[in-house]
């Protein structure tokens, strides 16, 4: 909301030396958001009114260009000077008064006017539109002051009003009635403790007929209608300047008189106002919800289909009007409406909200309506309106005023007088509470309750239905009294038992993971189905039951993570793009992996506590979202330098990667053949842990690489964090005293024997003397026969409790190897 | 050879004379000086401390030296070993030396060649600032609780105590879900995890949540769609707003420095009632010193309290959720959001594992 702070001045006794700071800092203090002021900046220099005499249109040029003799005032000997000014706008004729910067004068931004050549003639200043002053946005055309406003010749600085600043503040969503001066003087007045005249606060003469017959058929939708009807109105009137600078000020552009008014009564009261023209109007007005089937031409000449939860205002003719948001173009006020109906009312502010937001027709109108608009200000908003188009619009008001509705009261509220106090761990000064209720407008009764304690009774003003519990009065007296009064003081929680072992684990994952050369990223979660299409994910696997954002920023991402493989090589190919192209990257985050049925969600209420089984359901409704860790690693994984060459990484840096998560968390980790998109089929390699499957690790399948356009052999691995069962604590082992014995055996086996089972045949049937095995030579030749390889394995066995004996060792030896010859014909090499 | 009869002197048996045994050490210095290395060193030493080296020699012929002449020329047979020996000890003790010395300069080094074989990685800085804000929690006695970030709008929004039709609730653009009425978004706020806690845990509850959260900003210098923010949340008897201030001015202490100065102001979100805002004074700040939003904070709304099955009557509580992206802006002048988001390594490599 933009204000001018002369208008907020208006209505409060602010001392004399009130800097624009000092209002700013008030308002903070209490609650408003200041987002910016800007500080209208007095002219120097020649600025004045000026009368435009002739006008002559210069046609050779590709936009109309005016080339206008002003009045620019008289001189000593009493003669009216007139200065040849070049014009580009169209929107005043000869007569009109405006505002001229003769040369010498500086507007905002230091741009000085001079006299010079333009359009083939010298221009003698430059006649100003409201943005050169800086008191507007409008720069469609020059600023027009209305006729009489003043002499040619006359300083324009106090007219135009340039000494004041405008602020803009951020009204959060339960204070409607700061959308008003009303609502934002009565704010400061609070501030400074000044007295407050509240503008609305004016009679208005009884007038029991109506203007016009209006029935609410749906109560819920409009607790109060008001008509006041105008004849005679000239919507051609011209709009006061004063008025004219105040919209423009706040933001809103000057259109005609009718609106005007009902815009300038809406920033002054806060009640939104819809002109009428009543000859368009047919029979009695029905306010209601739509019927099905209905539309509507609204005032920007949109054919609106109509809702069954729309609210609108009807006549003999169907629906009028969408209430609240935009008025109907069937009945706009025009250029030969002179019999206007007013219209304030009160409309029910969720019914509002949702029209805005299913019609996408945000306005001011609407942005009050939805928050709340006092109800009781309704009728002298009309008059208010209805005297200004008297006083400037030749109107005439007639008799009758529709007054129809039900208007909620609000409901007292009682508190003990010293919850602000418990609530701020403050002792305020006695009285405090009474005086800050009474301050916002609360009509308030002090007494003591049943046990002896003090207890205040508020009726919150009509303004404030945000006030229903005893925490929204404690607000009002904590910010009145300010925050900076409060302490600061440290609470001691109960002794906690610091993190969780899952939460120290992902902790060590990602350090071990950047220990050993990955870097982290944060890619977004939003993934397109193209890509899980490259990377070759069937539409039969769970990673393609991604969940879909209905409004993503990016369409073609609007798919939310199954897999943080995506992010990750996005991340990988941002880097390849700016120049690297030795890269690790890891990531460790949620994935959503919905079920093949998904429950969905049920509907809860807030009044209580759920019961545990609908709070089962609501769980069971959200898919589950495990956290992940993955790698993606393409270039050198080591680097080629004085040592020596390099090496690439390649699939077995991604299942390094796999075991140091696992050696990390505890957890031991089996490794077999696995086939799964996006990797190679020959070079993945399934994850296994207490026999199920947490992830793939190696080299991705070649024509992802090509698909995705990655660096040749990229790698990754990706698995589930949360499968990996917590080990909290690990237990000691028995460390023998006794020396090992030491042996190696070379053994040849068919090519396709993995050589983690060889090991693990070796290691069961070489029993608990088996200390540690250890693969140490791969190694193919002809010698051995194709298809087949031998796999040298070191081994060492120790006893817990005794030095083992050459023939002991032996033993081991021979029945370890016998075990490989019986599960994979392993015989041993000469 | 004199005869065993004869009568005998010592000093006149030619090997045992002073004279010859002074010059079997002189000899021997000059042959151990001589050596340039200990390989000659050692070709020398038979010659001089041998079996047939002129000491050893001289010392055989004591055994025919009358009784009362053998030990005067033992003890000078003696010295005279002991001279050489010394002699060699010394020199071989200086030619190791050399040869040690040598060694070592031989096998110097360019120390300064690279040695990044596999060079380090680095965490985000976000991910080092969540610990550190988790820690600095943990050290008050505080737990640390993470959420989904798919959530269901019960506790997004409605356990939050925004209305349905509430402008609060289009205040903060969030991302829904398909189909339409799906009931489910992607959290805008780690507020849902205040409802999680209070709903599972026994009281006193006093957690804090570190996690992404969502709304549909465009990315640009100062906006990221997706965003990460810390939870706070305490719920015990007697809690007022002086512990909730008490508990940021900790925190700001603790990310921004000892003298970061705070201010308090009134705002408004639905799930707190009072609401504050607290602003973290920077005077670094660009485009001149000023006051910067931290985040948003207050006392719990009693409708949240009842939602979630605590009697707003015996419990108070209050609850803060601060942008951890902004914070770490402020913290380390980052001047461009999209760094943070971008996860070029070259950002991330600044901030090493652990800073």
């Amino acid at each position: 909301m933009r204000i001018p702070v002369s208008w907020l001045a208006e209505h409060l006794e602010l001392p004399e030396d009130t800097s624009i700071d000092t209002l700013t800092e008030a308002f903070v203090r209490i609650g408003l958001e200041v987002e910016e002021v800007t500080r209208l900046t007095p002219v120097t220099g020649p600025l004045v009114v000026g009368r435009v005499a002739e006008i002559e249109e210069l046609t050779e040029f590709k936009k109309p260009i005016r080339y206008c003799q002003v009045e620019v005032g008289k001189s000593e000997t009493g003669e009216q000077q007139t200065r040849g000014i070049v014009c580009g706008a169209t929107n005043f004729s000869a007569g009109s008064l405006v505002v001229v910067a003769l040369p010498g004068t500086i507007l905002p931004g230091d741009f000085e006017i001079t006299a010079r050549k333009t359009y083939g003639r010298t221009s003698e200043g430059m006649i100003c539109s409201a943005r050169e002053l800086g008191i507007g946005e409008d720069h469609d055309g020059i600023l027009v002051l209305p006729p009489g406003s003043a002499d040619p010749g006359t300083p324009a600085n106090e007219i135009v009003g340039l000494d004041d600043s405008v602020i803009e503040l951020a009204i959060t969503p339960d204070r409607g009635y700061c959308f008003s001066v009303r609502g934002l003087a009565r704010e400061l007045s609070n501030a400074f403790d000044v007295p407050f005249g509240d503008p609305a606060n004016r009679a208005i003469p009884d007038d029991d007929r109506p203007s016009r017959n209006v029935r609410i058929e749906d109560e819920t939708a409009c607790s109060r209608f008001v008509f006041r009807r105008l004849t005679g109105v000239d919507p051609t009137a011209p709009t006061p300047w004063w008025m004219q600078r105040r919209l423009a000020l706040a933001g809103i552009r000057s259109l005609s008189l009718p609106v005007d008014v009902t815009n300038y009564v809406m920033l002054e009261f806060g009640q939104p106002l819809h002109a009428w023209d009543a000859a368009k109007l047919s029979g009695d007005v029905v306010v209601r919800r739509a019927a099905a089937g209905e539309s509507l031409v609204t005032l920007d000449g949109v054919e609106r289909e109509l809702d069954p939860d729309d609210i609108v205002i009807c006549d003999d003719s169907g629906p009028v009007s969408l209430a609240g948001v935009m008025g109907g173009s069937s009945t706009e006020i025009g250029q030969d409406t002179n019999d206007v109906l007013l219209e304030a009312a009160n409309w029910e502010p969720a019914g509002i909200s949702r029209m805005i937001r299913r019609h996408r027709l945000p306005s001011e109108a609407g942005k009050r309506f939805e928050r709340g608009v006092d109800p009781a200000v309704a009728a002298v908003a009309a008059e208010r309106a209805a005297r200004l188009l008297v006083d400037y619009g030749e109107a005439t008001i007639s008799a009758g005023r529709t007054d129809v509705g039900q208007p909620s009261q609000p409901a007292p509220v009682t508190m003990p007088l010293a919850l602000p106090d418990q609530v701020a761990g403050v002792r305020y000064e006695r009285g405090v509470t009474a005086k800050r209720l009474t301050q916002i407008g609360c009509r308030i009764e002090v007494g003591t309750s049943d046990d002896g304690v003090g207890v205040v009774t508020a009726l919150p003003p009509s303004w404030r239905p945000d006030l229903t519990q005893p925490a929204d009065l404690v607000e009002e007296v904590l910010r009145l009294e300010g925050y900076h009064t409060i302490p600061s003081i440290v609470p001691s929680a109960p002794t906690g038992s610091g993190l969780s072992a899952g939460q120290r684990r992902e902790r060590a994952v990602s350090r071990a993971l950047a220990h050993d050369g990955y870097v982290e990223v944060l890619p977004f979660p939003f993934i397109g189905e193209a890509t899980l299409e490259s990377l070759g994910i069937t539409e039969d696997d769970p990673r393609r039951r991604a969940l879909r954002a209905l409004n993503a920023l990016e369409s073609d991402r609007a798919l939310l993570s199954t897999t943080l493989l995506p992010g990750l090589l996005d991340s990988l190919q941002r880097n390849v793009s700016r120049g690297r192209r030795d890269l690790a990257l890891f990531h460790i985050g949620q994935v959503v992996l919905p079920g093949p049925e998904q429950p969905s969600v049920p509907e809860l209420g807030v009044e209580q506590r759920p019961s545990d089984e609908q709070l089962a359901a609501l769980h069971a409704a959200l898919p589950a979202q495990p956290r992940h860790v993955g790698v993606v690693l393409a270039g050198q994984r080591e680097r080629s330098g004085w040592w020596g060459a390099g090496r690439d990484a390649e699939w077995s840096d991604a299942v390094r990667a796999a075991r140091l998560v696992a050696d990390t968390a505890g957890v031991p980790l089996s490794v077999s053949a696995g086939d799964k998109a996006p990797w190679h089929p020959g070079r993945c390699a399934a994850l296994e842990v207490d026999g199920a499957v947490v992830g793939y690790a190696g080299e991705l399948h070649p024509k992802v690489v090509e698909a995705l356009e990655l660096p040749k052999r990229t790698c990754a691995m990706e698995l589930d964090l949360d499968a990996l069962p917590v080990t909290d604590d690990r237990p000691a082992p028995d460390i023998s005293a006794y020396p090992p014995v030491r042996l190696d055996v070379a053994l040849v086996v068919d090519e396709e024997v993995p050589a983690a089972d060889l090991a693990e045949a070796l290691r069961s049937g070489g029993g608990e003397l088996v200390e540690d095995i250890r693969l140490f030579d791969v190694f193919t030749g002809e010698q051995l026969g194709a298809d087949k390889k031998s796999l040298a394995f070191a081994l060492r066995l120790r006893a817990p409790d005794r030095t083992l004996t050459q023939q002991e060792a032996t033993e081991v030896r021979d029945s370890a190897v016998a075990a490989a010859d019986q599960r994979f014909g392993a015989v041993l090499r000469g | 050879m004199s005869g065993a009869n004869d009568p005998y002197d010592p000093k006149e048996v030619v090997a045992l004379a002073p004279e010859t045994l002074q010059r079997a050490v002189d000899d021997a210095r000059k042959a151990f000086d001589g050596a340039a290395d200990l390989d000659e060193l050692a070709a020398v030493k038979p010659a001089h401390l041998g079996e047939r080296s002129p000491v050893l020699s001289a010392r055989r012929e004591i055994g025919a030296l009358p009784p009362q002449a053998k030990a005067d020329a033992g003890k000078r047979v003696n010295e005279t070993r002991q001279a050489i020996q010394e002699a060699f000890d010394l020199r071989h003790e200086q030619l190791r030396a050399e040869r040690d010395e040598r060694v070592l300069r031989e096998e110097t080094v360019d120390v300064t060649l690279p040695t990044d074989r596999v060079p380090s990685g680095a965490r985000h800085p976000i991910t080092q600032l969540i610990e550190r804000v988790a820690d600095d929690f943990v050290a008050m006695g505080w737990h640390v609780s993470e959420g989904p970030e798919l959530e269901a709008e019960w506790f997004n929004f409605d356990a939050l105590n925004f209305g349905r039709d509430h402008p609060a609730r289009t205040m903060q653009d969030t991302f829904h879900i398909a189909p339409e009425d799906s009931g489910l978004v992607l959290r805008t706020q780690t507020s849902p995890v205040q409802v999680r806690a209070l709903l599972d845990s026994e009281l006193p509850v006093y957690r804090v949540s570190p996690g992404r959260v969502f709304r549909t900003d465009a990315l640009d210098a100062t906006h990221t769609p997706v965003f990460h923010q810390v939870e706070g949340l305490a719920v015990d008897k007697g809690l007022t707003m002086a512990h909730l201030k008490g508990t940021l001015d900790a925190f700001a202490r603790s990310m921004f420095g000892p003298e970061t100065r705070t201010r308090f102001r009134p705002n408004f979100f639905p799930f707190t009632e009072p609401s504050a805002e607290m602003d973290v004074w920077f005077p670094e700040k660009k485009g001149g010193a000023g006051w910067v939003e931290w985040g948003g904070c207050g006392m719990v709304h009693p409708n949240v309290l009842r939602a979630s099955g605590v009697d707003p009557e015996t419990h108070t509580g209050f609850a803060f959720g601060m942008g951890l992206e902004r914070t770490l802006q402020f913290r380390n002048g980052i001047p461009d959001m999209r760094d943070m988001v971008e996860g070029d390594v070259r950002f991330t490599e600044a901030f090493g594992i652990e800073y």
